[in-house]
């Protein structure tokens, strides 16, 4: 326990590093899974086609070899990219892959009818999305978005590998430092639990509303 | 300009094809001993018992979200120091783990906290109508759940075994941390010493990618035999 607070300011170096990490690959991998969800079902063959082989691609690879591509790749490519934003890129790819999945099939869920109904009102394609499908398809997104979020979370964790100095590299540095393992990985795996749990409180709360809301 | 050049790979391919099966292996050691874990946690939590019940939730609530990388960190880096720190040497020594055992052990121990999920689901499943009439013909509780709900349930599980399986495998790669030499230590390995890093890092998505496919259409194939076959 010593060990953990002597340290303590280094894991919240690392912490934050997670933090704002984690913050930044899903609400761009939101983006990016928003507008792939749509292409997916709406756009014409090419960018349906297009969007399938990125979506299937990237959930058949594993993240770390994601990172691993963007990392060391880019550069030999001629692209200079730091460790930071190769980690960013690969994980938002990722997680813009699973949340168009997501998205894609909450829409297909909500009845064809609701789309015809407001095509009779006269809405043209974006409003009907955003004033009758997206509300309704809402509920549906939710549970599986905030576990995509948690996985980001954990996943986050993957660019120790590439020495960013993340709360897992935190953790192996003052490893190396003090030769004490437990109560770092312990205290670690803690803050990962107090983080997940904290979004996953966050989504039940949301849910809730979104329930309420659609339930009339 | 970056120019591919593939005859690296063709004349490396020996160390793909073996991290590619060990990858395998793991993952199939991960389904297996996490399955048996899962199983138990999963009637820890439809259990009588209000301890059991806890403690198995605790479980899965924990290890679902701690990184699968800090598992293995812990098998691997961790428990060598705390085992020689706590334990007489001799005793230490049967507790520290190689690379292979330490992933398999993070992997199955991670594996059971979502198979007990996916179990649970399928336990609370089972229709009641089956467990009354096998109380009515006289069955014991454990003949009930042996004869009874673990092959209905089993049945309405396997597309998420399938899956978690598929999952398993993807995640074999972080093995590749602690030295275990599978598929992407064999692509890191390359691109280091040969720095042809495009063609060994889409070499290594490339043969997960493929085997996934192929995996997940021959557990498809599977899955229809077996429940035709009821």
């Amino acid at each position: 326990m010593a060990t953990v607070i002597d340290n303590a300011d280094l894991l919240l170096i690392g912490l934050r590093v997670t933090v704002v990490l984690a913050a930044i690959v899903i609400v761009c991998g939101s983006a990016l899974g928003l507008l792939g969800g749509i292409g997916l079902l709406y756009g014409s063959w090419p960018v349906r086609w297009l969007l399938r082989v990125y979506v299937d691609v990237i959930r058949g690879t594993p993240l770390l070899v994601l990172i691993f591509l963007a990392f060391y790749g880019l550069p030999a490519l001629g692209i200079a990219i730091d460790g930071f934003w190769a980690a960013t890129l690969a994980l938002g790819l990722f997680a813009g892959a699973h949340i168009s999945e997501i998205v894609r099939g909450a829409i297909a869920a909500v009845p064809g009818g609701q789309s015809d109904a407001g095509r009779a009102l006269g809405l043209t394609f974006w409003p009907r999305l955003r004033y009758v499908i997206l509300p309704q398809a809402g509920p549906a997104i939710l549970p599986p978005w905030v576990n995509t979020a948690t996985e980001v979370v954990k996943g986050t964790s993957l660019v120790a590998l590439v020495s960013v100095s993340d709360l897992l590299f935190s953790a192996q540095k003052v490893l190396e430092r003090t030769g004490e393992a437990m109560p770092i990985y312990l205290a670690a795996a803690a803050i990962y639990v107090v983080l997940n749990l904290t979004i996953s409180r966050l989504g039940a709360r949301l849910e809730r509303r979104a329930s309420f809301a659609t339930a009339v | 300009m970056y120019d591919l050049n593939w005859d690296v790979i063709r004349d490396n391919w020996r160390p793909f094809a073996e991290g590619l099966r060990l990858s395998l292996t793991l993952a199939v050691f991960g389904l297996a001993i996490g399955s048996v874990l899962g199983l138990l946690l999963a009637f820890a939590r439809t259990s009588r018992f209000r301890l059991l019940r806890a403690l198995a939730t605790a479980y899965v609530e924990l290890i679902r979200n701690v990184p699968l990388l800090l598992l293995i960190f812990i098998f691997y880096f961790g428990l060598p120091i705390f085992a020689y720190d706590t334990f007489p040497r001799d005793i230490a020594d049967v507790l520290v783990l190689d690379g292979n055992r330490s992933m398999v052990v993070a992997l199955s121990l991670y594996a059971a906290a979502y198979l007990a999920e996916v179990f649970r689901a399928g336990l609370l499943a089972v229709g009641r109508r089956y467990l009354d009439a096998g109380r009515s013909i006289g069955l014991t509780r454990f003949a009930l759940a042996r004869y009874v709900t673990l092959p209905i349930m089993l049945r309405s599980v396997l597309p998420s075994l399938s899956n978690t399986f598929i999952s398993l495998f993807k995640d074999t790669s972080l093995a590749s941390a602690i030295a275990v030499q599978e598929l992407t230590f064999a692509a890191r390995e390359l691109s280091t010493n040969t720095f042809r890093v495009i063609e060994a890092w889409t070499t290594a998505g490339a043969l997960y990618l493929l085997s996934s496919f192929l995996i997940a259409a021959a557990l498809r194939a599977a899955e229809r035999r077996i429940r035709w076959s009821v």
